[in-house]
């Protein structure tokens, strides 16, 4: 096989499979969704309702695109798109296995981190085009939670980067290989810490309740994307859950050793999913039992709570890796 | 104040008679409407409004009620105030009671009652564009309102 | 911004201190029916506000002037049907007292009983719609609403069986009450409220010990004991203010006197306050049921004969304002009878319409997402409100 059909051939299969994931993804949420409230889920469309993500995604096609005659057509237009790709684009530096990957680069980490804080930037496009005061309101939010919430994220991440040395994320993955204790969630003190920290700024950074205060549908009706039907709402709601599995992705190969565990090496990629879904259904399972909080005291939490927490954290562990290597 | 107290003072301040009898029934001339109800906040201690509004005596004109509590004492007090044929004017009692000031809007809405010194007297209930006022005896069930009918 | 007759763009005013003005409502997921604020907003903060009601304006007023005595009270219900059955009493209660109407013991006990029932019932319903005001219908709200309802369900499974209906009723009658409670009610009703009073610990443990819903209920939308009275709001809005007053202790009408209950009052006055005075009041409903069921006297449900006609029941000249404690706070009917079978005038005092007539004056100050806290925490019904 001719070498460049290879790199066509790689990132179509992944982001067809991401494609896919995300429509079962959202099954998957419901079905936990409604287990946790007492109800069955979608029942009716094939067995147990398997076929409920295909009938969703065929109606949002069916749909009429509607443009409000106020909007500003081509930030509207472009909005979505501009949403997706950063997206989508995070799936390019993930191993799902030694070597299974689009493009596993030695600055895979930042690469992730740099390119997940683009979508921000069609968040803005879609609530300001839609000119709708929610939207803009909605758009508004989105920029502060962003900004707040990217740092302590991002110093949540690197903390299993400080621990390997690495910005790879291959690398990062294969230093917790061999033993369940080389997990770096299983790391002594600062692991845990890490992952909590991890995981409430991943809700941040991906606007699931408590944090939702973009989406709001109880004050702001449905946000930035108040105005959106059909496929753009598609591409949009495709994007988000993208990013959701991006990050679970994320979080299962900082913390819980990406493609480690029993049987043979090909399972390792079925293990790495199964961990990703694991981080996915934690922060679903956030989502649906707590209430929203609102903007000011997200703000404050981030900037003084976490954002703190999460500096202390990674000169500590600074500390702790040099005094190991013996760099005093 | 407990109620015998009230019943004492309001009767000398009002120099009526006032029946036994719960809730306390007060006719208040129009003119002194504001200053009895300022009377009954501030020295009976009913300081808790409870509602407002009018019945429609066709030919013998509106009456407004307001009705107000001391609920730490248990008094009740019943305001009326007959404004006389063909009146629609009544003092406000939104400076003394700021509950009284949508109680008002509804009385204007539906009986046409202009409250003086009420601060933002508008409909409530109905759209502004709306011919008449319902609760008025005057006012056919079937008044015919177009779009609607 | 546009101009919607003209389709351009007309350019925002951003002299002076920059403001956006707000439409939530009249169609919007938290506006509980149809409500609409005008809110204007200085970045994320409310500086005034101006309510618009009467969306759901029925005159009820109007027509119950056109209605019998007999009639009324299952179009009562109409009013505040989150809690059909305690505006159907106010009525019934006002024109019997008019026509001085005496009350057997037993329907006497039986009002006790649904309308306590009704108000387990009503907070329900608050509860869940309150925290998917603040958790989002795609969040931990609609985990407890979704609960709540479950219960509800039970509670309006048991006046199915003993009505027939399950929203709106007509159980009262002047005189009496229209039904007897079946075979085997009782028991059913026993072990409902069993059920939800574990129930509703375990819903308060789940708020409670969580730090984002205190965070959110916390000092938001304070009602201060002056404000309160002043306005006139009632229930459990007036005893979160630090006013122990509940009708049901205070002016007991209908043998509430039997029972032993207590009034839970708090004095923050915030939407965490007016929260714990309902979470109380789900327990003391359900004591207040269970005495009544173990004391339930037999004998007639009704002094008057069955409903044969719609022009039976006349009372004589006179009026009357009665008022009961409905789970919103008082419930209050006036009615003026010139001595036919049809009021004169009546005059509805909703608990809803005095207590929303508070959001203008706690708003402002607030965050947007207070608003819709604040607005859950007052539990406004609109049927009510407009009537």
């Amino acid at each position: 096989m001719p070498s460049w059909l290879l790199l066509l051939l790689v990132p179509f299969v992944v982001l067809n499979v991401v494609i896919g994931m995300v429509t079962y993804v959202t099954l998957l949420e419901r079905k936990f969704a409604a287990r946790m409230q007492s109800r069955i889920g979608p029942y009716r469309v094939g067995p147990h309702g398997l076929l409920q993500p295909i009938a969703d995604a065929l109606k949002l096609m069916m749909k009429e695109d509607i443009v409000p005659d106020a909007a500003d057509r081509t930030v509207y237009n472009l909005a979505p798109i501009v949403f997706l790709i950063p997206c989508m684009l995070i799936f390019a530096t993930i191993p799902f296995a030694p070597g299974l990957g689009v493009g596993d680069v030695n600055i895979g980490i930042l690469f992730f981190l740099a390119v997940s804080a683009m979508e921000i930037v069609g968040l803005f496009m879609a609530g300001w085009g839609s000119n709708n005061k929610y939207a803009l309101l909605s758009a508004m939010r989105a920029v502060n939670q962003i900004i707040s919430y990217d740092l302590p994220f991002i110093f949540a991440a690197l903390i299993p980067v400080l621990l390997t040395g690495s910005l790879k994320l291959g690398d990062i993955a294969a230093a917790q290989q061999g033993s369940l204790l080389k997990w770096f969630i299983l790391y002594p003190v600062i692991g845990q810490l890490a992952f909590v920290m991890f995981i409430v700024s991943t809700l941040a950074a991906e606007n699931r309740v408590p944090f939702d205060i973009l989406e709001a549908e109880s004050e702001l009706v449905a946000g930035f994307r108040v105005e959106y039907s059909g496929m753009k709402f598609a591409l949009i709601q495709l994007g988000e859950y993208a990013h959701m599995i991006g990050s679970s992705f994320l979080g299962a190969l900082l913390f819980l050793g990406a493609w480690s565990g029993p049987g043979p090496e090909y399972l390792g990629p079925l293990w790495f999913l199964l961990k990703a879904m694991f981080v996915f259904l934690l922060v679903t399972w956030i989502r649906w039992s707590f209430v929203r909080i609102r903007v000011d005291q997200i703000l404050a939490l981030s900037w003084k709570a976490l954002l703190p927490a999460t500096l202390m954290l990674l000169i500590s562990t600074a500390v702790v890796v040099v005094w190991r290597t013996g760099g005093f | 104040m407990n109620v015998e107290q009230a019943r004492a003072s309001l009767a000398s301040t009002l120099a009526v008679d006032i029946a036994a009898g719960a809730p306390m029934t007060v006719d208040v001339p129009p003119a002194r409407w504001d200053e009895i109800a300022r009377y009954a906040k501030e020295t009976i201690g009913c300081r808790f409004f409870n509602f407002l509004t009018a019945v429609d005596w066709k030919e013998q004109g509106l009456e407004v009620l307001a009705r107000v509590d001391n609920l730490d004492e248990g008094v009740s007090l019943m305001l009326r105030t007959k404004l006389g044929p063909g009146v629609n004017n009544c003092a406000s009692l939104t400076p003394i009671y700021r509950g009284a000031n949508w109680m008002e809007r509804e009385c204007f809405d539906m009986f046409g009652i202009h409250f003086d010194n009420h601060p933002d007297l508008r409909r409530i209930l109905l759209e502004d564009g709306w011919e008449g006022h319902p609760l008025l005896k005057s006012y056919a069930v079937d008044t015919p309102h177009p779009p609607y009918r | 911004m546009l101009d919607v007759d003209n389709k351009t763009r007309v350019e925002m005013d951003w002299s002076g201190p920059e403001r956006l003005q707000m439409n939530m409502g009249p169609q919007h997921p938290s506006a509980h029916g149809v409500f609409r604020a005008i809110l204007g907003l200085q970045g994320e903060t409310v500086v005034d506000v101006d309510a618009v009601i009467g969306y759901l304006h029925r005159c009820h007023e109007k027509l119950s002037e056109t209605l019998t005595y007999a009639q009324y009270p299952s179009i009562a219900s109409k009013t505040d049907y989150v809690a059909a059955m305690t505006s159907e009493f106010a009525y019934v209660l006002a024109a019997e007292e008019i026509g001085k109407f005496e009350v057997p013991k037993r329907a006497q006990y039986l009002r006790v009983i649904v309308a306590e029932l009704q108000r387990i019932a009503s907070h329900l319903l608050w509860l869940g719609t309150w925290c998917m005001d603040m958790g989002g219908a795609l969040g931990g709200g609609a985990t407890i609403f979704l609960y709540c309802i479950r219960e509800r369900e039970d509670i309006l499974d048991l006046f199915e069986s003993l009505v027939g209906a399950r929203l709106l009723y007509g159980f009262f009658q002047v005189g009496g009450t229209r039904y007897d409670i079946p075979d085997g009610w009782a028991e059913q009703c026993r072990t409902t409220i069993d059920r939800i009073d574990s129930r509703v610990n375990e819903y308060e443990q789940m708020l409670e010990d969580n730090a984002f819903f205190l965070a959110r209920t916390q000092g938001v939308g304070t009602v201060s004991r002056e404000l309160a009275e002043d306005v006139g709001i009632a229930g459990p809005l007036l005893r979160g203010s630090g006013v122990n007053f509940d009708l049901r202790k205070n002016v007991p009408y209908s043998s509430y006197g039997d029972f032993d209950f207590t009034v839970p009052v708090e004095t923050a006055g915030d939407c965490y306050a007016r929260y714990k005075v309902r979470m109380a009041e789900f327990r003391q409903a359900s004591t207040i049921v269970r005495q009544a069921l173990d004391a339930l006297p037999s004998g007639p449900i009704s002094s008057r004969p069955a409903l044969k006609s719609v022009a039976q029941i006349r009372i004589p000249k006179g009026e009357a304002y009665a008022r009961v404690e409905g789970p919103r706070g008082e419930v209050g009917s006036y009615i003026v009878s010139d001595g036919s079978a049809k009021p004169y005038r009546m005059k509805w005092r909703g608990a809803s319409f005095s207590n929303l007539a508070i959001l203008p004056h706690i708003i402002p100050g607030h965050k947007v997402a207070d608003v819709v806290a604040i607005m859950g925490s007052v539990d406004p019904v609109f049927g009510e409100v407009d009537r």
